[in-house]
């Protein structure tokens, strides 16, 4: 295989990774780029989406390092949509002072979620994970003069890099079993015992402790709350968005695809050791802490980042039944909800600039300050929620019956029956929030918005069509459960 | 044709947002009168088969999961979709003052309508769901932003109650789904669901709505979310909203479940004449206007409950009855309580009030009180009449203790409705009889018309039922859990 075919086939990471050093050098070279290089890192993003849709339908290369699928096309394309509408929110960041990095560590993330997405190899899903983790440890530390941010970054990057050497830990007990690192051959050497031996038991969990890390589910949430609410907002919202879609796909085809002969089974009265009750454990345990913890919290980026463990957990149901079902809801799932926070952390960013925080009283009277952003925010909410017309409580439909029909004569049904519980405790606080937006009075001195610029504008536009498409996904779902449908062999 | 409720409702709300305020009530008057004309249509054709769910529109909507847009109509929904038509139609009368983010408030309401115009003409389990979970969150605004009395507390606990129902709803939804691999409604209708996934799907599906119908014991957000709703706000809850629940616990719980609903019967006629003679105990109690009103509402659902659980065509047919003469009836008391006594006097308690003299004062609101307070009582001549005699008809076959219990419980209700208007409008204080009665402004014109609309709509089925129960039981009797 010659270099330029190897390079046609990489061809979005390199075009993030080239527009990454581009706009690095030009943030560093210019003192007054912040327009040209938020604009190089959109098109930059653009462009690689175009690549993608460029390339064959199908390729491996180096035994599963890179691979090519319509699965893996599709959601470097949502990945990259999701880095493409965090560069708005970047834009608009008042403390951002160095906006050339920060928009390269964003890129060069972004090329550690297309690694992800595009890998079926388990080195090479090790590097971008931690790729991926190296740029956000960083992002989310990235606001200098806030001491929160500095917190966020370091707790992060503690257990960050704890899980993920566990994570190393656990492939490396996978591969000493199996003898390789490609997950079809993983399969295969598997699928010879059919039991779960000691060694591989400690193996598989050991590797799912990365990625439980990756999608804050509990008891690894820890570092959630703090990043979410001391992160600069774009950080916090591409933590939210990307990073775990991605991860959401990888874990699913570490399961699916390397893991599928010890799928175990996660049914009542009929337990079997494998991944699945692993993983139904998990989630049960991220849906009941999270909405629990999630009904005292007095900050909406704290309330927010319990909702996310909750959330993760319902997400994770969908694995847990492991049929193709339960996947595509679950890769549905996830990818609605990354675009209900972005979009959510959108709000809560409009309301930080305008009010100079982000606790719950900060919201009120947001109806009558911006009714457009308080529409926003209860689509995103209620959404949340899994409220319908909007696209959450499709979402949840879809996982909660792709659970229950999976596993035979409702083995799954307490796992649904905690998730459905989670999901009426859960309204409380949404609703919790949208009282405060809609029904209390707006404070005695009203904040002085500050002066529109453009690209307050172009962050406004951004939420509003984030909104658009969280009601449109729960109108017409079958414009995306198709696609992903389809993309699944 | 009768799919255009639901459009032009929605589509009223969209408009209401993007106008100015001064012409939301009159948007909004419009949707609700086209939505009440549209329903009153299929009277007066004969070509349309009500004894059958008769599909109106079917499109595709999630290929991969089975979903389709799919309304019908029957006999049953019909009666259901004529009540909301009035009782939103009276509702936007009664609102007509509203001043404060009226665009807002209209809104809300259009999309409470909207959304139960929606459950009544699904054919397809997840629409049905969908419109019924749509429902619950306007009821929240609505209550919250414009209620009084104790309005957070009231519209959460309202809310989370509604939505506890639809908890429970939604995983009966599923297991159906998951073990009929279909939503269609008349197609699950046809399926065999095992013995065992009937003995507990029904329960969970028929409490998850019956929450809305204010069975007992889960009846207790309906009187504090009544009292601290606005005027509209309670007229749909009693109106509307309640029939939402009790409709989709025959339409889905029974018919799907039969043999289900053979295991729980008993149980469900226990809980409904407990709930009967309770609230009626307590609404005998009560010192706020509107706390009678909400413990009546819950006492009148009961019969509903009732009717359903004896599982014969009198029963059944006099259940649909009862929900339509209820939504009427309830719709017409919270209206005299909430606009017409306390906009003008500011207190619904019943001490204060017997010492105005409001029946010299408000002679029209006196009238309309006393018709709707017959009308509660079941007095002949009123829809209340007909649709009891009804199901009592139907429980003395199967359960006649239930009915000798009911009977004593009904003279509570005729108790307490006569104690309320006693106390609001004939308790003559003797030391101030001969005072002039107080100034106060006089009833509205808008609050005439919708008063009269609904003490119309129960006079009209009270004379003549026949008009709606034809309607009724050839659809009834072509429910699965009959045969």
């Amino acid at each position: 295989m010659s270099y330029l075919e190897l390079l046609k086939l990489a061809s979005p990471e390199a075009i993030v990774v080239i527009t990454a050093l581009v706009v690095l050098a030009i943030g560093l070279t210019k003192s007054k780029s912040n327009v040209m290089v938020t604009f190089l890192a959109a098109i930059g993003l653009a462009l690689a989406a175009g690549a993608v849709l460029k390339l064959p339908e199908n390729a491996t290369l180096f035994h599963g390092m890179l691979v090519i699928s319509p699965l893996n096309s599709l959601f470097k394309v949502i990945c990259l949509a999701f880095a493409f509408v965090t560069v708005p929110l970047v834009a608009v960041e008042k403390s951002q002072r160095n906006t050339g990095e920060y928009l390269a560590m964003l890129l060069l993330g972004t090329v550690g979620l297309l690694l992800l997405v595009g890998s079926e190899e388990l080195l090479m899903i090790f590097i971008g994970l931690e790729l991926l983790g190296l740029s956000l440890y960083v992002m989310a530390a990235f606001d200098k003069t806030d001491l929160r941010s500095a917190e966020a970054g370091l707790k992060y990057f503690l257990f960050g890099s704890t899980a993920s050497a566990f994570t190393l830990f656990g492939i490396s007990l996978v591969y000493g079993m199996s003898g390789t690192t490609t997950l079809a051959a993983t399969a295969q050497k598997f699928g010879a015992g059919g039991s779960v031996e000691p060694l591989l038991a400690a193996g598989i969990v050991l590797t799912l402790v990365g990625f439980a890390f990756k999608i804050a589910a509990a008891p690894f949430h820890l570092w959630a709350p703090d990043a979410y609410q001391g992160a600069p907002v774009p950080s916090a919202a591409f933590i939210a968005s990307g990073s775990k879609v991605a991860s959401f796909v990888v874990l699913g085809k570490i399961v699916l695809i390397g893991f599928a002969p010890v799928h175990g089974s996660a049914a009542w009265h009929g337990m079997i050791a494998g991944w699945s009750p692993v993983l139904a454990a998990l989630a049960a345990l991220s849906i009941l802490l999270g909405n629990f913890v999630a009904l005292v919290q007095t900050n909406v980026r704290r309330l927010l980042a319990y909702s996310a463990v909750a959330h993760g957990g319902y997400t994770l149901l969908g694995l847990v039944a492991g049929s193709r079902d339960g996947f595509s809801a679950t890769l549905f799932y996830t990818t609605i909800y990354a675009l209900t926070l972005v979009g959510a952390f959108a709000v809560v960013g409009l309301v930080k600039r305008e009010t100079g925080g982000d606790d719950l009283q900060n919201f009120a009277g947001l109806a009558t300050r911006s009714p457009v952003a308080a529409a926003c925010l209860s689509t995103f909410m209620l959404s949340l929620a899994g409220l319908p017309p909007f696209a959450g409580f499709f979402g949840k439909f879809y996982l909660f019956s792709a659970a229950l029909r999976a596993g035979g004569n409702y083995g799954l049904l307490w796992l649904v029956v905690v998730a459905l519980f989670g999901s009426f405790v859960s309204l409380y606080y949404y609703l919790i929030v949208l009282k405060v937006v809609f029904v209390d009075r707006a404070p005695e001195v009203q904040p002085v918005p500050p002066a529109p610029r453009a690209s307050h504008a172009v962050a406004a536009a951004t939420m509003a069509v984030l909104a658009a498409s969280v009601f449109l996904l729960g109108i017409l779902p079958q414009s995306l459960a198709a696609l992903i449908g389809r993309s699944l062999p | 044709m009768i799919a255009w409720t639901i459009y032009i409702t929605f589509a009223g709300a969209v408009v209401i947002l993007l106008l100015p305020r001064s012409f939301a009530r009159w948007i909004a008057l419009a949707a609700t009168m086209a939505g009440l004309a549209i329903s009153l249509a299929p009277f007066f054709r004969h070509d349309v088969d009500l004894a059958h769910f008769t599909t109106i529109v079917r499109v595709p909507w999630v290929p991969t999961l089975g979903i389709n847009y799919h309304l019908a109509l029957d006999g049953i929904s019909l009666v259901l979709v004529l009540v909301t038509g009035i009782a939103a139609v009276s509702a936007v009368l009664f609102s007509w003052d509203v001043n404060k983010r009226a665009n807002e408030f209209f809104f809300w309401l259009l999309l409470v309508v909207g959304g139960s115009y929606g459950v009544f003409l699904s054919a397809d389990l997840f629409l049905l769901f969908l419109f019924y979970e749509l429902v619950i969150v306007p009821k929240y605004f609505l209550i919250a932003i414009f209620g009084s009395t104790n309005k957070e507390y009231g519209a959460m606990k309202l809310t989370l109650y509604s939505f506890f129902g639809g908890t429970l709803v939604f995983i009966g939804v599923i297991a159906a789904y998951a073990s009929a691999g279909s939503l269609d409604l008349n197609q699950l209708a046809q399926f065999q669901f095992s013995p065992q996934l009937q003995s507990w799907a029904f329960p969970v599906l028929f409490f998850g709505f019956a929450v809305l119908a204010g069975i007992w014991p889960l009846h207790t957000w309906a009187p504090t979310g009544h009292v601290a709703a606005p005027t509209a706000g309670s007229m749909l809850l009693a109106g509307i909203v309640m029939k939402l629940g009790a409709y989709a616990a025959l339409r889905v719980a029974m018919n799907l479940f039969p043999q289900g609903f053979q295991m729980w019967r008993n149980t469900l006629v226990v809980l409904s004449v407990i709930g009967i003679v309770y609230a009626a105990a307590v609404a005998l109690r009560q010192r706020d206007l509107k706390f009678v009103i909400g413990y009546s509402s819950v006492s009148h659902m009961g019969f509903v409950l009732l009717g359903l659980a004896t599982a014969n065509v009198f029963g059944v047919s006099g259940a649909v009855l009862q929900m339509f003469s209820h939504g009427v009836i309830g719709a017409l008391l919270f209206a005299v309580a909430g606009t017409m006594i306390y906009r003008r006097t500011h207190t619904r308690d019943l001490d204060e009030l017997a010492s105005m003299n409001l029946r010299r004062a408000l002679p029209f609101a006196a009238f309309t009180f006393v018709i709707a307070s017959a009308a509660s009582m079941g007095i002949p001549g009123f829809s209340g009449f007909a649709a009891e005699i009804t199901i009592l008809i139907g429980a003395w076959k199967t359960y006649p203790v239930a009915v000798w219990i009911v009977g004593a419980g009904m003279v509570l209700v005729a108790a307490f409705t006569l104690r309320a208007l006693k106390r609001s409008f004939f308790d003559v204080d003797p030391a101030n009889a001969s005072a002039a009665p107080p100034q106060m402004d006089p009833i509205t014109i808008p609050e005439k018309l919708g008063a009269g609309l609904l003490m119309l709509a129960t006079v009209t089925v009270g004379v003549y039922p026949k008009i709606l129960l034809d309607r009724i039981q050839p659809a009834v009797e072509a429910m699965r859990f009959l045969k």
